[in-house]
């Protein structure tokens, strides 16, 4: 018992972090409504391994992994907008989701079920966090000239439709590790919260980072601990506590 | 669609042939065909919407063609875009930008102090985030980004818009002196004809209908600027001093 508690901890705070990392570049490449939507891709695969009697997060992953190669796909072969693409992609999927899914197992997928994880999820968990936090850390030179514009990015030598792709995967990755504790519709704001609120905070790139990947990890240790305390489920206390951060962080005023 | 890059070792560093480039149903250009000597210097002029950008972004490789566009067997490209419109309050300085660039061609950090030298920058631009830059600061903050690396080749697309008096005279001298000491081929999208009579090998002069490529002296007439921006225009020799 002891030991699955802590590695559900380990966990969590790998998790947050995946998420802080990834949540900077949707907010530095205004994807933060795509990013969020993306999440939702989550729900039909969640309704189908449901149906299937198979793990919630293997439906969710492979539904996630389909979406963004799908979204991927149409990005890169016709010039409708990624906003416009991933809000139809976001509205099917979850159309189609709550058609299979029901109830219990519908709230539960949105906002995330309490309890520990068993073994063989923390983990997965954990693999799926380090392959994240691994390939940001690498990428993110990369990440910030394709950023900064895609024609520099490429004389320099890097492939930016794989780049995207890379990263698309990675944002992902992040959300189906989300799933268990904060459900499909919270995920996405774990993503977004930290990162837009160390936006406005940081002056440099690894201050950004860094900044982001210390709220994720604080409030994802606040819901978890108060979430226990007051018997209430983690997911909305985790975002209750990011969003608070980013209003507070709304009292620094902004250079011009 | 053809890029190649050819193994043997040629005079010319690019080689376009017959290129056309159309978006949708509207064509942009179509045959047109130049070369560009190793370690020269091509200026392109034209009027806006003759799609000189748009033949920059087709040899470095981010817009489909037709047509054939061979750059020389080891081309190292550096690339200075238009102005480009960056978030004011994005978090990334102008260090982290220029490291970035040394991290992904796999050059020593040392790269960026000389680069930001070699564009007359003050160290105090590696700790200021590119969105407060001003546009002249960022301006030249691409070129220092386009010299890590040591390209051999360097595409400038309107390098000096934005850039004040002496900035645009310490760029001419940059490109110029690179040009010269490195023995760097140059192509340049530039408005300024005075800079571009006295430091282009070559000029190219695109316009809807019509494409000439030649000396400054023999392109830089009257008669075919006319032509190319569909007015007179008061160019002559005697302007430049």
């Amino acid at each position: 018992m002891m030991f699955l508690e802590l590695g559900s901890m380990v966990f969590a705070v790998s998790m947050a972090s995946a998420a802080g990392l990834v949540g900077c570049f949707a907010v530095m490449r205004r994807m933060t409504l795509a990013a969020d939507a993306i999440s939702h891709v989550a729900l039909p695969g969640i309704g189908i391994a449901l149906l299937f009697h198979l793990q919630p997060v293997v439906g969710a992953l492979a539904m996630l992994l389909f979406g963004t190669l799908l979204i991927w796909g149409i990005e890169e072969r016709t010039r409708i907008s990624t906003e416009t693409i991933v809000g139809v992609v976001f509205s099917v999927a979850l159309a189609i989701g709550s058609l299979m899914a029901s109830g219990e197992e519908l709230i539960d997928a949105l906002f995330g079920a309490p309890g520990l994880l068993t073994g063989w999820e923390t983990a997965l968990g954990l693999i799926g966090a380090a392959a994240v936090i691994i390939f940001i850390l690498k990428a993110r030179h990369s990440l910030v000239v394709s950023l900064v514009s895609p024609d520099i990015a490429l004389t320099s030598g890097i492939n930016v439709a794989r780049l995207n792709l890379l990263y698309l995967l990675a944002f992902a990755l992040t959300v189906a590790l989300g799933l268990r504790y904060l459900g499909v519709l919270l995920m996405g704001s774990l993503i977004i919260i930290p990162a837009a609120t160390a936006r406005r905070l940081a002056k440099s790139l690894n201050g950004m980072l860094s900044i982001s990947v210390a709220i994720a990890v604080v409030s994802t240790a606040l819901g978890a601990s108060a979430g226990s305390l007051f018997h209430r489920d983690t997911g909305p206390i985790i975002i209750t506590s990011a969003g608070t951060i980013f209003f507070l962080s709304l009292l620094k005023r902004q250079p011009r | 669609m053809n890029q190649s890059v050819s193994s043997r070792e040629p005079a010319n560093a690019l080689e376009v042939e017959h290129l056309a480039i159309r978006f949708g149903t509207t064509e942009i250009f179509r045959d047109l065909s130049f070369s560009v000597p190793r370690g020269s210097s091509l200026a392109v002029i034209g009027p806006n919407g003759a799609g000189k950008t748009v033949l920059f972004r087709a040899l470095i490789g981010s817009l489909p063609y037709q047509g054939s566009i061979r750059w020389a067997a080891g081309t190292k490209l550096g690339y200075v875009p238009q102005k480009l419109d960056i978030e004011r309050d994005l978090p990334v300085t102008g260090g982290d930008f220029l490291s970035a660039k040394a991290a992904v061609v796999r050059t020593q950090k040392g790269a960026v102090l000389t680069a930001l030298a070699g564009v007359g920058l003050d160290k105090a631009v590696l700790n200021t985030p590119v969105g407060a830059l001003s546009g002249g600061q960022f301006q030249r903050l691409l070129v220092a980004f386009a010299l890590i690396g040591s390209p051999n080749v360097l595409l400038l697309d309107e390098p000096a818009a934005g850039v004040d008096a002496p900035g645009q005279e310490q760029l001419s001298d940059l490109v110029r002196d690179l040009q010269a000491e490195r023995g760097m081929t140059i192509l340049l999208i530039s408005h300024d004809l005075s800079v571009v009579y006295r430091y282009a090998t070559n000029v190219l002069c695109l316009s809807r209908t019509y494409n000439y490529v030649g000396p400054p002296k023999t392109v830089l007439t009257p008669e075919v600027l006319s032509r190319i921006y569909a007015m007179p225009i008061g160019f002559h020799v005697h302007d430049v001093p």
